[in-house]
This record gives structure tokens, C-alpha cells and sequence, in this order.
């Protein structure tokens, strides 16, 4: 017993059928604690196999306690109360003993809180989680376009200062980054086509391939994915930090709607810049094409260049133009969307980020699959 | 703790030494010097603006002082190394001013966090202390809750509990009070005092709220702006009777109209 007098120690020893329980020592949460499986372990071991028919706690020996003390206490209780032997706590201090009490009852009482679902009920709650989603979607757009209206009719209330720091956080600022990824797809379509070109001997068409790819597909699309991931999903976190932050509220209460203080700004400045920055790309993918096409097929650049503008008309021009315009706004309504449904909360601003990506790309092709479709109707 | 009265000899549980701090080039406090015994209800107050919070983050290691020790139990904190920093870190608990309970995270998960860290206890014993905890701030049952679903006040709560989470010898209170009805805030009061008294834990309450003062604090500094530093240490009852500083004077009495304090 007087082994190491600081370590906690619970010390069983067997009175006839009953068990004495000699707690001392210091009692901390964060230090090694006796166990009582142990405990029950070493009093039959030297004692009668039978089990005790009752157990006596003392603490008079305990020279610092905390929870932990409480909680090995109401193990014992716990354990008594299943092996059918009385528990005699008449020894333990008024405090221990109400304590150990309040975490008996709290055991008990537990406020069911709706977490787990059965899978009708996910089932059902995400339909109609979809059925609002698109309902909120058709609002949204709704008031961006009210609020469009009204910047048409009184543009010296718009706050152009916001829209050109916009500008240029989602334009010039992503300009390394478009140029990277639409200079590689160019190169990458031009390897791509010319290993089934070259068998031909048709090298030159190569030109052809990389150039309507670009304008018609891969331009305007490359340029929405990177949008989406840089500029899409900072909207998102932005807005919902101010939301976090009731600035939101703060908004709505002066009377100024979150939408024209915002959205608007964001909506024209990606509008206005994704066109720019998808001609941009597709420049750089033909030159992608161009340089593979020099250094591998050993065609001139200016014969590329002539093949390529032969190919590209105007259509195809305004094919990538209106894509990109239709791209940019769908990227900063999602973005602007899901910042502004984002719960007040670190983990919800996170969510909202996601989800803004994940949105914008999910409409950028659904909206491409139509172009596609209506384009094909139309003979452009 | 409540067990055994501790020695006489034994350290205060906190020893502030001619604490200095500034933010770039403007001095905030300079020369503090106070002492906390174990067991002590000691309030930091003071005007908004005057230096409280900054101590606090200065006492529990999130600013580090440009002059000056703070020690726990005897043992240093400010120039400490990991390992005692850490076995320190552990003697006190910190409700934040919003709680700042994990947002991502349920009740239980934001209490038993602390003990997953520096305990073995297993999963099942952690939620037994867990509950304990809970019904202790008065949330029994709410383990499975997220804190945006809970009330300002029970917020607050929860992060005692997480804050106690540890059974701490110590425990730092950020504006208590702060976002709270005069009703919960009273409750609080009565929560703090109540755990003072069952497990004898030393309480630091950065705090304005002169109910709270007047109900609560063994003794109380009073940190002043212009001053960067203590202008008053006492009980509060004595200070408001016989200090004759007018800052301490205006503060205690709220600007010299009379306190309607219980």
C-alpha cells in the first residue's frame, strides 16, 4: 500500500463474501487510473472463487481527486448492479457520492438528437432537398435579373469599384493559370489527332483539329473549370463568411439587397471577363497544336496558321463566345448561390465552396450538351 | 484538491512577473506583477480597450510576453519547453468569449476531444465522463448535438464542459457574460461558483460585468489604458469603499451612479 504513495490505487480485499475496496492515492484524469476489471481480477485471485455478494468503497487514503474517481466509482456501481451484489457507499464523501449520481441519471436521460435517417427518409428528404434546390436556383436567378434591371435603368448606383476588383481577382489574376492548362489540351490534341492523321498522310488536318476543338469545345470549357475552381469557389467562401459573420444581415437590415451589393458585381466582372480570358485560351491551344505540329510533324507554322484560319470562320468564334459568356454566369450565380446559403458556421463555409464547384461544372456541361444540340438544329 | 487542505507552502497557482506586451510598436500592459491562489475566484476588470483580453492570452500561451514569466504551480510557463509546456497546458481549462466550440463536431466529440488527447481512458469511459461533464453545466442528454443547434447560453455551457472537460486545477473565462441574458448570465455565476466549490478549481474571469464582480470575485485587478498596467487590487467591496483613484471609483460604481447590484 505504500508502494508509490501519488499513484492512484484501488486495493481489493476479500471480508468473507463481501469485497472491500480501499481507494487512496492522487486521482487524475490524465494519469495512469486502476482498473476495475484488474481490480476484480487480483481480489479473486487470492481469495474465494465465488463472487462477492457486496462491495464496500473506501477513500479515506485518496489525497487528490477529479471526474475520474467518479466515474471508477460508478463502474463499480455498474458492475454491482449486473453481477447482483450490493454496493455500500456509505463510506464515500457527500460530494463523490452526488456526483456519482449526477452521472448516473445523466446516463439515463438522453435527448435523442435526428442524425441517423432509415434510407426512405434520405431518400424522400433528398427530393425534396432537390425540388428546393432548383426552386431557390430559379429565385436566384430571377432576382439577379430584377436586380440586372435596375443597373440598366440607374448604373450610377452600381458599385463599379467592387466590379473592378473583380475584374481583376477573376481576369488577370487567372491569366497563368488558363494559359498553362489551354496551352497543354491544344498540345495534348494535336499528339492526340496526329496519330491517326499521319497514317493518311493527312499531317496538315491536325491544324483543323486542334483549332475547331478549341473555339467550338475546349477553350470555352477549360476556361469554365478553372474559373470554377479558382473564382467560383471564392465567391462561395466569401459570401458565406459574411454570412458567418451576420454581415449579411447587417446588409438586409439597411435596406441594401445582398443581391445588388454582391452578386451584381461579381456576375458582370466573370460575365465580362470569361469571354476574354476563353479567346485568350484558345489562342494559346493553337499554339499548343502549332508548336507539336513544327517540332513532330515537321509542318511550318505558317502553313498551320494558314490551315487554321481556312478552317475557323466566325461562327466558330461566336460559338466560343457565347459559351463562355453563358459559362461565367453560371459560375458566379453558383458561386454567389451557394455563399449565400451557406450555414453560419466554419464547417458550412466549406460545404458551400464544394458545392459551388461542384455546381458550376454539373451546369457548365449540361449547358454545354444543349449548345451542342441547339447549335447542330441551327447548322452553326 | 477538497480532499486535503494544500500547505501553506505550496506555490500560488499562477505568478505573474513583471509582464510586459505589445502589439508592434504600442505597449499594451507593462510591469505586471500579480499572484492567483489555488482556489481563488480572481477577476481581471477594467474599461474595454484596457489590456484584459491581452493578459489572458498572455497567461494561457497564445501571445507570448515581450518582458516578464508567467508560472503555474511554481513552474515556468513562459520560457517552458515542450514537454512541460504541454504537461502545463493541461493544469487549465479556457472558455472562450463565443465559446468557440467546433463547429464541425457534436457535443460529445467536442468534449472528448481533450480527453482523447492526453488520457487513456477508453471510448466508453470517455463518454461516462463526457455525460458527467454535460450534466454538470446543466446539458445532460445533448451529447449528439451540434452547437449551431444550440441556444447562445447553451453554447456557452458546452464550453465549459469542454473546458473542464480535463478536471483542470484552473480555469480562464473570457467575458463570461458576453451575449448572455441577465438571467443566464447570473446562471453562469452560480455554475462557476458551484464547481469552485465541489472540485476547489482556481478561476480567472476577464470580465466588465459589475453583477458578476460584485456576486463572484475573491478579489479582483483592475487594469487601466493610460496606466498600461494594475491601478487596483482588493475585493471589489472594499475597492468601491475605500479606493480614492477616480477611475477605480467610476468603474466600480458605474460612472458614480449608484450599483442596483444584488
Amino acid at each position: 500500500m505504500s508502494a508509490v504513495p501519488t499513484q492512484a490505487r484501488a486495493d481489493a480485499t476479500r471480508a468473507g463474501d463481501s469485497l472491500v475496496v480501499r481507494l487512496g492515492g492522487v486521482w487524475r484524469i490524465t494519469r495512469p487510473l486502476p482498473a476495475w476489471a484488474k481490480v476484480l481480477a487480483q481480489a479473486a485471485h487470492g481469495g474465494p472463487a465465488d463472487r462477492p455478494c457486496a462491495v464496500r468503497l473506501l477513500m479515506d487514503e485518496v489525497e487528490q481527486w477529479d471526474s475520474s474517481l467518479v466515474r471508477f466509482i460508478y463502474e463499480v456501481q455498474d458492475w454491482c448492479r449486473t453481477a447482483g451484489a450490493a454496493c455500500d457507499t456509505t463510506a464515500l464523501t457527500e460530494t463523490v457520492r452526488h456526483l456519482v449520481e449526477q452521472l448516473a441519471l445523466a446516463q439515463e436521460q438522453h435527448v435523442p438528437s435526428d442524425h441517423s435517417k432509415d434510407f426512405l427518409t434520405n431518400v424522400g428528404l433528398a427530393a425534396t432537398d432537390l425540388w428546393r434546390q432548383t426552386r431557390d436556383f430559379a429565385d436566384f436567378v430571377g432576382e439577379c435579373t430584377l436586380s440586372g434591371i435596375g443597373l440598366v435603368k440607374r448604373p450610377g448606383r452600381f458599385r463599379w469599384r467592387d466590379c473592378f476588383s473583380e475584374m481583376q481577382q477573376c481576369g488577370a489574376m487567372a491569366v497563368p493559370i488558363v494559359s498553362l492548362s489551354s496551352f497543354l489540351v491544344g498540345l495534348t490534341l494535336a499528339y492526340t489527332g496526329a496519330i491517326i492523321l499521319r497514317q493518311f498522310g493527312g499531317d496538315i488536318w491536325v491544324a483543323d483539329i486542334v483549332g475547331l476543338s478549341t473555339f467550338r469545345e475546349m477553350g470555352a470549357v477549360m476556361t469554365g473549370v478553372v474559373i470554377a475552381g479558382r473564382t467560383g469557389a471564392a465567391f462561395a467562401a466569401q459570401i458565406g463568411n459574411m454570412k458567418t459573420g451576420e454581415e449579411i444581415d447587417a446588409l438586409e437590415t439597411l435596406g441594401i439587397p445582398p443581391v445588388d451589393f454582391l452578386v451584381m458585381p461579381r456576375l458582370l466582372a466573370l460575365t465580362l471577363m470569361t469571354p476574354l480570358l476563353t479567346m485568350y485560351a484558345n489562342g494559346l491551344g493553337i499554339l499548343g497544336g502549332m508548336i507539336v505540329s513544327a517540332s513532330v510533324l515537321e509542318i511550318p507554322p505558317s502553313a498551320y496558321w494558314i490551315e487554321t484560319q481556312s478552317t475557323i470562320d466566325l461562327s466558330d468564334v461566336s460559338v466560343s463566345l457565347i459559351k463562355s459568356v453563358v459559362f461565367g454566369m453560371l459560375v458566379a450565380v453558383a458561386g454567389c448561390l451557394r455563399g449565400l446559403q451557406a450555414e453560419r458556421s466554419a464547417a458550412g463555409v466549406g460545404r458551400a465552396a464544394t458545392s459551388a464547384v461542384v455546381t458550376s461544372i454539373l451546369l457548365m456541361i449540361v449547358a454545354d450538351a444543349i449548345f451542342a444540340v441547339l447549335f447542330n438544329v441551327l447548322g452553326i | 484538491m477538497n480532499a486535503t487542505p494544500e500547505p501553506k507552502t505550496a506555490p500560488p497557482a499562477i505568478e505573474v512577473q513583471g509582464l510586459a506586451c505589445r502589439y508592434a510598436d504600442t505597449m499594451v500592459l507593462n510591469g505586471v506583477t500579480f499572484t492567483v491562489r489555488e482556489g481563488e475566484l480572481f477577476f481581471v476588470i477594467g474599461g474595454s480597450g484596457c489590456g484584459k483580453t491581452t493578459l489572458l492570452r498572455h497567461l494561457i500561451g497564445l501571445l507570448k510576453p515581450a518582458q516578464g514569466t508567467v508560472r503555474y504551480f511554481g513552474e515556468d510557463f513562459t520560457g517552458a519547453g515542450l514537454a512541460t509546456r504541454r504537461n502545463l497546458l493541461k493544469t487549465f481549462g479556457v472558455l472562450y468569449q463565443n465559446a468557440a466550440l467546433w463547429s464541425s463536431m457534436t457535443l460529445r466529440e467536442n468534449v472528448a476531444l481533450p480527453l482523447e488527447q492526453y488520457t487513456t481512458l477508453s471510448r466508453r469511459e470517455r463518454d461516462e465522463i463526457v455525460a458527467l461533464k454535460l450534466a454538470q453545466v446543466g446539458l445532460a442528454g445533448f451529447e449528439d448535438y451540434f452547437p449551431a443547434e444550440l441556444s447562445g447560453g447553451m453554447r456557452k455551457r458546452a464550453g465549459l464542459a469542454r473546458a473542464l472537460a480535463l478536471d483542470p486545477r484552473i480555469v480562464f473565462f473570457d467575458e463570461p457574460s458576453a451575449g448572455l441574458d441577465p438571467v443566464l448570465s447570473r446562471r453562469l455565476d452560480e455554475l462557476i461558483r458551484q464547481i469552485r466549490g465541489t472540485f476547489g478549481t482556481t478561476m480567472v474571469i476577464v470580465s466588465h460585468e459589475l453583477a458578476s464582480i460584485y456576486a463572484l470575485a475573491d478579489r479582483v485587478i483592475m487594469l487601466d489604458r493610460d496606466a498600461q498596467g494594475i491601478i487596483a487590487e482588493g475585493r471589489p467591496r472594499d475597492l468601491a469603499a475605500t479606493s480614492d483613484d477616480p477611475r477605480v471609483q467610476e468603474f466600480l460604481t458605474r460612472g458614480g451612479e449608484e450599483t442596483k447590484t444584488a
